[in-house]
């Protein structure tokens, strides 16, 4: 694509800009988790590792990391097999009103995580009571309801990549003597990787970062940690969170950039 | 290996038809191609023999066994697809070895056959590739190997040049014909570019909405014809519509009386149209001629000539005349005479 200079120049800036626009909050906390003094001004009056230190000893932020990531994962784990087998599936076209089963699946993603976890929460109170078990505030209970985003991204992004994949490889290893499941396991399932690769990633981080859907689910003792933020926030306000912030926003980066090395996110996303 | 039998094969979808009673017999270690414009059925017929689709009606045979209702990977056909169809994750030499490992072929004589396969197709030294660090010449070559390393009774080609450049197209076409000649192979070939079918085939069927209108030989459907569609599609014709008139005269519809065969004219008495090809007809500069020049278009080693007569416009096809030649001279307007022989103009049934 050519473009004379001034236009160029102006498309430039603007991409520049959008990227400043995106990437400010997220340096502004990094940089905030080093600032010395409690409430925040410029200058800083100094530089210090301690809010680190703080968010270290504080159990509510080890606890709920560690818990965000078991329910990241379980619902990972959970969410990633069945969304490809349905997205599949609806592919595939054996399957009557699948452009109905298609929206259902994908319509989490439509209903405000608020709403959706508050409904979530009245449905187990009476499921509660009809089965006789604890659901909510149970690990179980948020991993189910955490299911709820893993099922549709996962839904969204493989059959995006089944939309791009040549049918005529299945055709050929058919033709080739490969039975139908041979064909699923040695071609089709293959040349699906990279989307089923995106798919546990983008489920892991909307897990992972969940608040809305998981406010009301979480129980004393085990809070994920979006929500131990949350409510640490409602007492203090000093850089401790934007310590915990920056360890979440590494994470999240570090599993991006390993997932870019198996698979091109720009390819898939 | 065995020859390769369509009886009556029909496809209809719904209402519409697209494969109309097919009957063909690709004898051992011929090469047919099926020709016809896009949505004439042959790609569905290629598509039924190897098994992806199932036909409506009829019967396919592979070496006298009737295997309509067999699966694709039953059929023992290697097909070579119009995308290639490579597995992007594995290497070239994985993607060649995959029909033998379906076939249960021990490692060692697999990693032979695999590598005389790339042999014949000069890729040896790229086994360990994948096949997007391929050009598409390259991945082609793969394709075929990969459908030739099982020995399939029947070999099935799907437009397997339509993705080159038109230099490589011949290369390729040329490398296909003379490996399918080598290893006896009994081919079935899709195609929608006549010069292909021409020069690689040893009989071509000719298909028009669902239906064979002709099979025979380069050299026969180019020469004689028996329908108005095959001859306005091999080559190029001036078709003229008409009846006949007194013996040896076609008198057409723009009231200008053609020259034809008598013999032929007695065998087709029903005909309403004379095929004539360009390059079989005469052209003189003549001041007292019938014809007026319309257009003249100079194609290097050809010119062609547009020649109005009596309301009906010929196209004329010569090899460009020498300099001194009058001929040279024509321009738009000039008067000319035109001549053919008798048994160059083919009378046809009316089009169906």
């Amino acid at each position: 694509m050519s473009m004379p200079a001034p236009s160029r120049l102006l498309f430039h800036a603007v991409v520049a800009a959008a990227f400043a626009l995106m990437l400010a909050p997220v340096v502004m906390v990094m940089v905030i988790s080093v600032f010395r003094q409690e409430i925040v001004s410029f200058p800083p009056p100094g530089l210090t590792l301690d809010w680190y230190v703080n968010a270290w000893d504080r159990q509510e932020f080890a606890r709920g990391f560690v818990s965000s990531l078991q329910v990241a994962l379980m619902a990972t784990l959970i969410g990633v097999p069945t969304g490809t087998a349905a997205a599949y599936a609806i592919a595939r076209g054996w399957l009557p009103g699948k452009g109905a089963v298609n929206t259902l699946l994908l319509s989490p993603l439509a209903v405000p995580g608020v709403v959706a976890g508050t409904a979530l929460y009245m449905f187990y109170l009476r499921a509660e009571f009809w089965i006789d078990a604890d659901i909510t505030a149970t690990l179980h209970g948020l991993v189910a309801a955490h299911v709820l985003l893993t099922i549709p991204w996962t839904v969204r992004l493989v059959s995006a990549s089944l939309a791009q994949l040549d049918r005529s490889a299945e055709e050929a290893a058919a033709n080739l003597g490969a039975r139908p499941f041979t064909v699923f396991r040695r071609v089709t399932l293959p040349m699906m990787r990279p989307g089923i690769v995106a798919a546990c990633l983008f489920s892991f981080i909307q897990s992972f970062e969940n608040l809305e859907l998981s406010l009301l689910l979480v129980g004393p003792g085990r809070t994920t940690l979006p929500v131990a933020m949350l409510s640490y926030l409602e007492f203090r306000i000093d850089p401790t969170l934007a310590a915990v912030a920056t360890v979440q926003i590494l994470l999240v980066g570090g599993l991006m950039l390993l997932t870019d090395r198996f698979v091109k996110l720009s390819r898939v996303v | 290996m065995g020859n390769l039998v369509l009886e009556a094969l029909c496809k209809r979808y719904g209402s519409s038809t697209a494969v109309e009673r097919v009957d063909l017999e690709v004898k051992q270690g011929e090469m047919v191609a099926l020709l016809g414009p896009s949505g004439c059925g042959k790609t569905t017929t290629l598509r039924m023999v190897a098994g992806f689709i199932p036909p409506s009606e009829g019967r396919i045979l592979i070496g006298g066994q009737d295997v309509t209702r067999r699966p694709a990977h039953a059929r023992d056909t290697g097909m070579v697809f119009q995308s290639y169809a490579l597995f992007p994750h594995m290497t070239v030499g994985q993607n060649v070895a995959f029909g033998l490992e379906m076939r249960k072929v021990g490692r060692a004589e697999r990693d032979g056959r695999v590598m005389e396969a790339l042999r014949l197709v000069r890729l040896d030294h790229l086994a360990d590739r994948l096949p997007r660090q391929l050009s598409g010449g390259q991945q082609q070559r793969v394709a075929l190997a990969r459908a030739l390393v099982v020995n399939p009774a029947v070999f099935l080609l799907d437009e397997p040049l339509s993705n080159l450049d038109a230099k490589l197209r011949g290369e390729v076409r040329m490398e296909i014909r003379a490996l399918q000649q080598r290893l006896g192979l009994t081919t079935l070939i899709v195609t929608h570019d006549q010069e292909e079918a021409l020069t690689m085939a040893d009989r071509l069927v000719v298909m028009e909405r669902g239906r064979v209108r002709q099979v025979g030989t380069a050299e026969e459907l180019y020469e004689n014809p028996t329908d108005p569609f095959v001859a306005g599609f091999v080559g190029r014709c001036n078709l003229i519509e008409g009846r006949l008139e007194a013996p040896g005269g076609f008198r057409a519809a723009s009231g200008a009386l053609l020259h034809c065969d008598v013999e032929a004219a007695e065998a087709r008495p029903d005909a309403a149209l004379l095929a004539l090809r360009p390059e079989r007809i005469g052209l003189q500069p003549d001041a007292e001629g019938g014809g007026r020049v319309a257009a003249v278009t100079y194609l290097g080693a050809q010119t062609e000539y547009l020649v109005e007569q009596d309301g009906t416009s010929l196209l004329i096809i010569r090899p460009t005349p020498t300099l001194a030649d009058p001929l040279r001279r024509l321009a738009v307007g000039d008067a000319v005479t035109l001549s053919w022989e008798a048994a160059a103009a083919r009378l046809l049934p009316a089009a169906t």
